[in-house]
C-alpha cells in the first residue's frame, strides 16, 4: 500500500445465500481524494460500504485502511481509528435532539461511564459545555441553528442528512463514506451540503467516498469516478472519462432505459 | 409544575386509594400492600431500565428476583456447624471444580479456537467435569442434608446483617445477568424473551431442588429482620407508653381498669405490627427515593444519551463507535441487579424464602404488566405502574366478590352459579390484568405517563 | 441362551420405561410446537398464550366428556374425549378467531413490531387463564375413560416368559394414532394444496405473496383454524395421557417453544421433529439405569446408585439447557431449512 492510498479493498466477496452481491471486487481510495461510486441498482455499491464499515461481515477477500488490516472489524471499532460512515436512508437519533445527536458523537466522554456520571458531575458538566461549544460550530456551519433544539425525528429528509454529516464533523475522521447522501435532498440543500463536503475536505483534510445517483452532483464533486456493475469495479476514472465509456453505458443499458438518460 | 400535573394526580389517586384501604379494611393491611407496591416499583425500575432504555426483553424476572430472595438466605441465616462439617469440604470441593471446569473450557475456546477437534474436547471435558462434580458432591450433598432435616439439612448462611443481603442480592443477579447475557443477548427480541424465561425456570428449578443450599421447597422461615419484632415492641415500656398517649382520649372512656388494660393490649398488639410494616416502608421508600434519583440522573447524562442513541439506531450507534454488544450487557446488569435487590427486599418483608412461590406468571408476566402499564422508559411510570398492577392484583378479589354479589343479590344464596361465581372471584385478578394490559396497549401504548422526551434548551 | 434373555428384559426395559412415554410425550409437545411455528411463521409472533389456548380447548373437552358420560355417551372402549373433539376443536376456533378479530388484528394491519404482538399475547394469557380458572377452576381433574390398557405388564410377561413386563396404556396408542393422522394431513395440506401452499409463500415473503394475489384475510383465518386443530388435540391427548391441571398446561408452555426453536422456528418439520428431541433427551437424561445395567453387566460390575444422570426435578431444566445449547451455536434451530 502505497502512502497515498487511504483505503485498499481487495477481492472482497459477498455472497448472500447462493448470490454474489459483491463479486471479487477491488478498489482502491487515494488520500485526500473525493471519490464517487456509480452504478446500477443491485450493483453492489451499498453492501460493498456495508463490508468496509463493518456492518456486514464478508465472505473473503480483505479490506486495508491506513496501512492496517480492517476487514470484518466491528463498526465501533473503526470510528476510532477515523472511518465514519452515513446511511443510504438517514439513521439518525431521532428521540435526540439536534444537538444531542453531535454531542453523543464524540467517544471517551468521561460522563458516558454511568459511575463518573453519577459521581463527578463537575467534570462531566465542564466536557459537556465543551462538547456544545463544538456542537455549536457544526450546525452553524450546516445552517441548522434554528433547529438545534428540535427532535431529529421531525427533521425533513434532507436535513436529516445534514446532521448525519455533521456527526462526522465532531471527531477528526480520515475516510468519510456517504451512501447517498443527496437523495432525497432538495436543490438547495443538495448545494449547501455539496459546499460543505468541498470544504470539509479542504479545510480539514476529510478524504470521501460517495455513492450517488445525481450524475450532476457527481460530476461536479468528485474525481475519481468508480463505477460498479454485478458486484465489482467496471470502471474508474474522471466524470468525463466515465461518461464517455462504452461498457459503462452498456451495463446502464443493459439495465433499464431510464439510468441512460440519466448519464447523458 | 404544569408538566408534572399527570404524575401528581396519579400518585395522589394511588395514594388515596391505599388511604381509603387503611380506613376500610385495615392499617396493617394498607401498608402491607404499600410495601409490596414500593417492592414491585423497584422490580419495575430493573425492568423498564432494560426494556426502556435499552429495548432488551427480560422474561427472566423471576430468575433474578428468586436469586435475591437467595441471597438473603446465605447471607443472614446462621450457618449450620454440623452440616458444615459433614459436608462443607465436598461443597467447596466441587465449586473449585465448577470454577476449573469453566476455566478449561474457556481456555479451549481461547488456544484452539480454530482446531477440528475444538467442540469435542469441550464436549469431553464438560462430561468428564459433570461426573466429577457429581462424584464429589454427592456425598457431601447426602451427609448435609441428613443433618436434622426437619430444622436445617443446609449449610446455613454467614450469619451477618440481612440489609448487607441486599447488596449480594443485587451481586447475585448481576452475576447470573452476566451469564445469561452473554449467551443470549445476541438473539432477536423474541427469542431473548423465550431463553431468559427459560434459563430462570432452570434457575429456580436449582433453587427448588437442591435442599443443601437453602432447603428447598422445605422453605427457609424466620428470616432476620432489619426492624424490630412486634413481640419485643408489645413488651417494651416506651412503645406502650406511645400506644397510651396516643389513644389517651379512647382508653379515657372506659371505666373499669381491666377493660382498659384490654383494650390497651389490643391496641398495642395492632400498633406494634402496623409500626413495624411502617419502618420497612421508611426502608423500602428511601430504596426506591434513592434508585430514582440515580436513573434520572444517569438518564439525562451523556451515559443516558448514548443509552437513548443505541435504542433510537444500533447501527448508528455502532458507526459512531459506541460498543453496542457491550453497553446492551451492561445495561442488562444493571436492570438485574436492581431485580435482584428487590427479590432481597421481598424475602425480607416476608421474613421466609419459599421457593415454590417462584412461578413466572407472578414474578415475571405481572412485573412486566406493570411495566408496559407504567410506561415505558419512564422511572415515574415505571413506579406508577408497579402501584396500580400490585394495588389491582391484590384487590382485584375483593373487588371481583363485591361485584359478584352486587349483580346476583336476586340470586337464591344457593344458587348454582352464584355459588360457583363466588369462589372462583380469586380469579377475576387474571381477567382484570389481562384485559388492563390488552387496553392500555391498544390505546394508551406508551403507558399511563408516557416518556417525556426531555428537550434541553441552551 | 441366559444372556440373551438378560439382553431382551433390557431392551423391553428401555422400551417401556423411557421409548413409549417418550414417543407418546413426544407427539404431545410435537403438536403444541407446530402451532407455535405455524404462528410464529405466519403471523410472525412468538405466542405467549400458547399453553393456555391449548388449556382452554382441552377444557371444552373435559366439559363435554362430563356431559357426554352424565348422558350415557360413549364410545365404549375408547375415551369419551375422541367424541368430544370435534365440538372442542370448534368452540377452539371459534375463540381463536374472535381473539384474532378483536385483538391481534389491529396490531397486524398497523404492522406493529414482533415483540408488540408477543407482548400483546401476554395480554391473551392472562385473559385466557382467567377464563379458564372461572369455568373450570384451576384443579386437578382426570376425564380418561374407557379401556386403560392395551396391554398389560404381566399379560406380557405370561405371553414372553420375561421377567420385564412390557405396558401399552391405551392413550400412549391413542396419541401416536391421532397425531400421525393430524400431522400427515397437515403435511398433506401444506405441500400439495392451494391453499397450503400460499400459506407457505406468505410465510416465506409478505410482499411478494401479496403480490402474486395471496389474500392474507384467508391465510390468517386458516392459520388459526389449523391452530385450534393443533392445540385441542395437543392438550387433549396430553390431558388424557396424565391430567387436565391448567397450571401445568401454561408451564408446558415452555418445552414446547424449547421443541419449536429446537426445530428451527418457523419449520413445522422442525417443530415436530424437536418435540421428539425434547422428550426423549428430558425422559433419557433422567431415567435411571440402575436395572438396565443390571440386566446388562455381569454381577461383579453391578452399580450400586441409581445411575440416574440428573435426577426427575430437572426434567424441564434439560430441555431448556437444550435449547440453550442450540441458541449458542445454532440459533437457527437444528432442522433449518424451508419455512413453512
Amino acid at each position: 500500500m502505497s502512502e497515498t492510498e487511504i483505503l485498499h479493498v481487495e477481492n472482497v466477496s459477498k455472497y448472500f445465500g447462493g448470490l454474489a452481491a459483491v463479486n471479487n471486487c477491488s478498489l482502491k481510495i487515494k488520500k485526500g481524494s473525493i471519490t464517487g461510486i456509480i452504478g446500477p441498482n443491485g450493483s453492489g455499491k451499498t453492501t460493498l460500504f456495508n463490508l468496509i464499515a463493518g456492518n456486514l461481515k464478508s465472505s473473503k477477500g480483505s479490506v486495508v485502511f491506513n496501512n492496517e488490516n480492517i476487514t470484518n472489524m466491528p463498526s465501533y471499532q473503526l470510528f476510532s481509528k477515523g472511518l465514519l460512515r452515513t446511511f443510504q436512508i438517514a439513521h439518525e437519533f431521532s428521540n435526540l435532539t439536534v444537538l444531542e445527536n453531535l454531542m453523543m458523537v464524540p467517544s471517551n466522554q468521561s460522563g458516558e461511564n454511568l459511575i463518573t456520571a453519577l459521581i463527578n458531575p463537575k467534570l462531566v458538566e465542564r466536557e459537556e459545555d465543551q462538547l456544545k461549544e463544538k456542537a455549536l460550530q457544526v450546525i452553524e456551519f450546516l445552517n441548522l441553528k434554528h433547529l438545534s433544539n428540535e427532535l431529529a425525528g421531525n427533521l425533513s429528509g434532507g436535513q436529516k442528512k445534514l446532521l448525519e454529516l455533521g456527526r462526522t464533523m465532531m471527531v477528526d475522521a480520515k475516510l468519510v463514506l456517504l451512501d447517498e447522501v443527496g437523495a432525497g435532498v432538495n436543490r438547495t440543500l443538495l448545494k449547501d451540503l455539496g459546499t460543505a463536503i468541498l470544504r470539509l475536505n479542504k479545510e480539514k483534510g476529510y478524504t470521501f467516498c460517495m455513492i450517488e445517483h445525481d450524475i450532476d452532483f457527481i460530476s461536479r464533486m468528485c474525481d475519481p469516478v468508480i463505477v460498479m456493475s454485478e458486484g465489482s469495479v467496471l470502471f474508474e476514472g474522471t466524470s468525463d472519462e466515465v461518461k464517455k465509456n462504452d461498457k459503462v453505458i452498456d451495463s446502464y443499458l443493459g439495465r433499464s432505459n431510464q439510468k441512460t438518460m440519466d448519464i447523458q | 409544575m404544569r408538566k408534572y400535573f399527570n404524575i401528581i394526580a396519579a400518585y395522589s389517586i394511588m395514594l388515596f386509594l391505599i388511604i381509603m384501604v387503611g380506613i376500610f379494611q385495615s392499617w396493617s393491611i394498607a401498608l402491607s400492600i404499600l410495601n409490596y407496591c414500593l417492592i414491585s416499583a423497584v422490580m419495575t425500575m430493573g425492568a423498564n431500565i432494560q426494556w426502556g432504555y435499552a429495548g432488551l426483553i427480560n422474561f427472566g424476572i423471576m430468575g433474578y428476583t428468586a436469586l435475591g430472595g437467595l441471597a438473603v438466605v446465605l447471607v443472614s441465616v446462621t450457618p449450620v456447624p454440623e452440616a458444615w462439617s459433614a459436608g462443607g469440604l465436598n461443597i467447596i470441593g466441587s465449586l473449585i471444580l465448577i470454577i476449573s471446569l469453566v476455566l478449561i473450557v474457556r481456555l479451549i475456546l481461547k488456544k484452539y479456537k480454530n482446531h477440528k477437534y475444538k467442540n469435542y474436547f469441550i464436549t469431553f471435558s464438560i462430561i468428564f467435569g459433570v461426573i466429577l462434580i457429581r462424584f464429589v458432591a454427592f456425598p457431601g450433598i447426602e451427609a448435609i442434608e441428613a443433618v436434622n432435616p426437619a430444622k436445617t439439612g443446609f449449610l446455613g448462611g454467614l450469619g451477618m446483617p440481612v440489609l448487607f443481603s441486599w447488596i449480594i442480592g443485587a451481586i447475585f443477579a448481576a452475576g447470573l445477568a452476566f451469564i445469561v447475557g452473554k449467551i443470549a443477548l445476541g438473539l432477536r427480541a423474541d427469542y431473548l424473551a423465550i431463553a431468559t424465561l427459560l434459563i430462570a425456570e432452570i434457575v429456580v428449578s436449582i433453587i427448588k431442588h437442591e435442599d443443601w443450599l437453602a432447603r428447598g421447597v422445605k422453605n427457609v422461615i424466620g428470616l432476620k429482620r432489619p426492624v424490630p419484632y412486634e413481640i419485643d415492641l408489645q413488651t417494651s415500656p416506651w412503645f406502650i407508653n406511645l400506644v397510651e398517649k396516643l389513644h389517651q382520649g379512647k382508653l379515657n372512656l372506659l371505666s373499669s381498669v381491666s377493660d382498659k388494660k384490654d383494650m390497651l393490649n389490643q391496641l398495642v398488639i395492632d400498633a406494634s405490627s402496623v409500626y413495624v410494616k411502617l419502618c420497612m416502608t421508611g426502608l423500602f421508600l428511601s430504596v426506591v427515593i434513592i434508585l430514582l434519583i440515580l436513573t434520572q440522573k444517569a438518564l439525562y447524562s451523556p451515559w443516558g444519551r448514548k443509552m437513548r442513541a443505541i435504542r433510537d439506531n444500533e447501527e448508528a450507534a455502532g458507526a459512531m463507535g459506541k460498543n453496542v454488544v457491550k453497553e446492551h450487557l451492561l445495561i442488562f446488569i444493571l436492570g438485574s441487579a436492581i431485580v435482584g435487590l428487590a427479590g432481597a427486599m421481598m424475602v425480607t418483608n416476608d421474613g421466609l424464602f419459599t421457593p415454590g412461590s417462584y412461578r413466572p406468571m407472578r414474578y415475571t408476566f405481572v412485573i412486566w404488566v406493570m411495566v408496559i402499564v407504567g410506561g415505558t422508559g419512564n422511572n415515574f411510570g415505571a413506579i406508577l405502574g408497579g402501584f396500580v398492577v400490585w394495588f389491582l392484583w391484590v384487590e382485584a378479589g375483593p373487588i371481583a366478590l363485591y361485584l359478584i354479589n352486587f349483580f346476583t343479590t336476586h340470586l337464591d344464596e344457593t344458587n348454582a352459579l352464584k355459588v360457583h361465581l363466588i369462589e372462583s372471584a380469586p380469579y377475576f385478578r387474571f381477567l382484570m390484568i389481562g384485559v388492563g394490559l390488552l387496553v392500555i396497549m391498544r390505546y394508551r401504548p406508551k403507558g399511563l405517563i408516557p416518556e417525556k422526551i426531555n428537550v434541553k434548551k441552551i | 441362551m441366559e444372556d440373551n434373555l438378560e439382553l431382551l428384559n433390557a431392551v423391553i426395559l428401555l422400551l417401556n420405561y423411557t421409548v413409549i412415554p417418550a414417543i407418546t410425550y413426544g407427539s404431545q409437545l410435537a403438536l403444541g410446537a407446530i402451532f407455535v411455528t405455524l404462528i410464529y411463521g405466519v403471523l410472525r409472533f412468538a405466542n405467549f398464550a400458547t399453553g393456555d389456548m391449548m388449556s382452554f380447548g382441552t377444557m371444552f373437552a373435559v366439559l363435554l366428556t362430563y356431559y357426554f358420560q352424565s348422558a350415557g355417551v360413549g364410545l365404549g372402549f375408547l375415551p369419551t374425549a375422541l367424541l368430544t373433539l370435534p365440538l372442542a376443536i370448534l368452540a377452539m376456533i371459534l375463540y381463536m378467531l374472535f381473539i384474532d378479530k378483536f385483538v391481534f388484528k389491529y396490531y397486524r394491519i398497523s404492522k406493529s413490531a414482533p415483540v408488540q404482538l408477543a407482548m400483546v399475547s401476554v395480554g391473551v394469557m392472562f385473559v385466557t387463564q382467567a377464563i379458564i380458572r372461572i369455568i373450570i377452576g384451576p384443579f386437578d381433574r382426570r376425564f380418561m375413560d374407557g379401556e386403560k390398557f392395551i396391554l398389560k405388564a404381566s399379560e406380557f410377561k405370561e405371553m414372553t416368559g420375561l421377567s420385564e413386563g412390557l405396558t401399552i396404556k391405551s392413550t400412549q396408542a391413542i396419541t401416536l394414532v391421532v397425531t400421525i393422522i393430524l400431522v400427515s394431513t397437515l403435511f398433506w395440506f401444506l405441500n400439495k394444496t392451494k391453499t397450503g401452499t400460499s400459506m407457505r409463500a406468505y410465510s416465506d415473503n409478505e410482499d411478494l405473496a401479496l403480490l402474486s394475489g395471496i389474500d392474507p384475510k384467508k391465510v390468517v383465518m386458516i392459520t388459526w383454524i389449523i391452530a385450534g386443530f393443533l392445540a385441542t388435540v395437543g392438550g387433549v391427548l396430553y390431558g388424557l395421557d396424565k391430567s387436565y391441571k391448567p397450571f401445568v398446561y401454561f408451564n408446558n408452555m415452555l418445552p414446547i417453544f424449547a421443541a419449536a426453536i429446537v426445530g428451527g422456528i418457523g419449520n413445522p418439520y422442525g417443530a415436530f421433529l424437536g418435540g421428539y428431541v425434547i422428550a426423549f433427551a428430558e425422559i433419557l437424561v433422567t431415567y435411571a439405569y440402575k436395572k438396565f445395567f443390571i440386566y446388562l453387566l455381569p454381577e461383579f460390575l453391578e452399580p450400586d446408585s441409581l445411575v440416574q444422570l440428573l435426577s426427575t426435578d430437572y426434567k424441564f431444566a434439560v430441555s431448556f439447557s437444550i435449547l440453550v445449547i442450540v441458541l449458542l451455536f445454532r440459533p437457527s434451530g437444528i432442522f433449518e431449512g424451508k419455512k413453512i
